[in-house]
């Protein structure tokens, strides 16, 4: 009986269609911005087209050599976003410089992060080859993890304190968010721990009620991540990074041992948290009441933490309504941040409703294909970190679109693949060669025929059936 | 609108629209095929170029297999007694939670357990003190058990039958 019933198609010609599809909404993009602001076609759309072009063909060609039955379509759907992103960053800096001739465009430099960004992506999918070599580095990415959170607290020269949060380190260059990196070696860490600790969490602890609680010292790593979140928040005073570090550690451990107590637990521990974050730091205080009064004239003005930038992005996506106006034809540059937090708004007043929510089908794809890859890996490590890894980018995409359109308080989260940012870039293309490599393991189909060779043939009625018969016999 | 007309620009963002759709609608019909979820989804019978390409396509038919429908004891102090069997597991051993309970002093009190998987009964030993034998050869894992194969525990031989 053979295992293999379907014809293993590695479904790369299928990959090759989409990715040339998601080349042209990509370019075009940035070909109807260039045309929205009167602009001809000029060198930074070739820099543009040449970018996504090559690179999204170097990883699929990649994928064809290294990884022949990775998913076919997330590496299409991050290329459409990654293209959309920056025709909506290089859009904002034609309405920048047509108010202040000195400004400095963020685009080509997003264009150069892509690069980064794509080319660290291949390079790990050539390395890594696998992703079950992980766990090995478990503990060493712990550690990855804490310098990397302790880097921007560290002394001027390193950290550097912009608008209040102090996530960013200088790198020569520029600037760089250690963060965004650690969310992927925290869902190593998380997965290597939960994936060997799993059995001795679930099985511990009494039971009360329908709920089993776990015992005190398991809750240790639950409780650093607590502590980690609540650091972050604290020292670094970014509420969207400890909000996705928890969510993050939630979903791992729940998916690790599917107890609903620790869900519990955790919002108990988020409750306390919030609690004090409210009583004790005036910004997350003010955030909340600019969400809860965004449309109070007193609220709306007050500087800092007013709800200017919220209710802007909220008239920019009414003004966009179900249409929008048309790349270049609103007015997304009124909002601050346009470019980076409040990207999504800034979409939604250009695209309308019709174009936003083809993105957030894109996200969602995007998310659903990980947890699938999640599904199909047969190892627990695989299962955990694809889970986490694809939950951080729903996660992130959540807090981030939520708070645009006041379903939540706005919390200052990058949207996934668009947002101005190279540590962001950087760390979403990690995500998604993670997600390939995990998908790969997935979808390949097994040489040989597995239940053969897992359960030997059954010992046969000749042979050493023969020799106890015989055997009885002769005592008969 | 420097060289394009408005009506152009008007088309084109609507195009543009319509193009962003087409890959949210093209993506998920790539991934048609891999909705089901845990079940192995065929596709048809495999072309000719299809088995040339990959020859593990061409199923073999599988093996006539009668299911077994009774435990046997062969041997041992309960030699003789027959055991319907129905969909559940079988536990074996001293025990008197046992489904057969074997008076042996090598049996342990849980023994071994016989439980059926698709079309097949298996024999997994529950770390037994003097351990359980299928055919002749020490259990150390799972295995299925075809009818006829005689299983020893202790002094007990016991067989499945169709």
């Amino acid at each position: 009986m053979s295992d293999v019933l379907t014809v293993p198609r590695s479904r790369r010609t299928v990959e090759f269609f989409l990715l040339l599809l998601a080349l042209v909404v990509g370019v075009g993009a940035n070909y109807l911005a260039n045309l929205g602001r009167g602009e001809p076609v000029d060198d930074y759309l070739l820099s543009v087209a040449l970018t996504l072009g090559l690179m999204g063909l170097f990883v699929h060609v990649i994928l064809r050599f290294r990884a022949k039955y990775a998913d076919p379509v997330i590496l299409p759907i991050v290329v459409a976003l990654n293209g959309i992103g920056l025709a909506m960053i290089h859009r904002l800096d034609l309405s920048a410089v047509a108010v202040n001739p000195d400004f400095t465009p963020v685009a080509p430099q997003q264009v150069l992060w892509t690069i980064v960004a794509v080319g660290a992506a291949a390079a790990l999918l050539i390395l890594l080859r696998d992703h079950r070599l992980l766990p090995r580095f478990t503990y060493t990415s712990l550690v990855v993890s804490a310098i990397l959170l302790l880097l921007p607290l560290m002394p001027p020269p390193i950290g550097l304190e912009i608008n209040g949060a102090r996530i960013w380190i200088s790198v020569g260059f520029g600037t760089f968010q250690p963060g965004e990196i650690a969310k992927i070696t925290l869902a190593i860490f998380f997965a290597g721990y939960l994936s060997t600790n799993r059995d001795l969490i679930l099985l511990a602890g009494k039971k009360i009620g329908p709920l089993q609680l776990p015992r005190f010292r398991d809750l240790a790593p639950m409780a650093a991540a607590w502590v980690v979140s609540i650091g972050v928040l604290i020292f670094q005073r970014d509420l969207g990074s400890s909000i996705l570090f928890f969510g993050l550690f939630m979903v791992m451990i729940y998916v690790a041992t599917s107890r609903v107590s620790w869900v519990l637990i955790g919002l108990a521990m988020i409750a306390v948290g919030v609690f004090v974050a409210l009583e004790l730091f005036s910004h997350v205080a003010l955030r909340f009441d600019s969400w809860i009064n965004a449309f109070d004239p007193e609220v709306y003005n007050r500087t800092p933490g007013g709800s200017g930038q919220v209710v802007q992005g909220l008239f920019g996506l009414a003004d966009g309504g179900l249409l929008g106006t048309g790349l270049g034809g609103g007015r997304p540059d009124l909002v601050t941040y346009a470019n980076s937090d409040m990207i999504i708004a800034a979409l939604g007043e250009e695209l309308g409703l019709i174009g936003i929510v083809a993105i957030v089908m894109l996200y969602v794809i995007l998310v659903s294909r990980g947890i699938r890859a999640a599904l199909g890996t047969k190892d627990g490590f695989g299962k955990l970190l694809a889970c986490g890894l694809s939950f951080t980018i729903a996660l992130q995409c959540f807090v981030v679109i939520g708070g645009i359109t006041r379903l939540i308080p706005l919390t200052g989260l990058t949207t996934p693949f668009m947002s101005a940012g190279g540590s962001s870039l950087l760390a979403n293309w990690l995500i998604v060669a993670l997600l390939l490599l995990i998908s790969e393991t997935a979808r390949r189909p097994t040489v040989s025929a597995p239940m053969k060779n897992s359960f030997p043939e059954p010992v046969g009625v000749t042979g050493k059936l023969g020799r106890t018969r015989s055997a009885k016999g002769a005592r008969g | 609108m420097s060289d394009v007309g408005e009506l152009t620009v008007t088309l084109l963002r609507f195009g543009f629209l319509i193009l962003l759709w087409i890959l949210v609608l093209s993506t998920v019909g790539a991934l048609r095929r891999d909705l089901v979820v845990g079940r192995r989804n065929r596709v048809g019978t495999p072309t000719a170029r299809e088995v040339r390409r990959n020859p593990e396509l061409v199923e073999q038919p599988a093996p006539v297999r009668t299911a077994a429908r009774q435990l046997v004891v062969t041997e041992g102090p309960l030699a003789g007694t027959v055991l319907e069997l129905a969909a559940s597991p079988i536990l074996l051993g001293r025990a008197q939670e046992s489904s057969l309970v074997l008076e042996d002093d090598y049996a342990s009190g849980r023994h071994a357990r016989l439980f059926p998987q698709g079309s097949r009964w298996f024999i997994e030993d529950l770390g037994s003190t003097n351990g359980t034998y299928l055919g002749g050869q020490q259990l150390t894992r799972a295995l299925p058990v075809e009818p006829g194969v005689p299983i020893r525990i202790g002094k007990t031989v016991i067989e499945l039958r169709p």
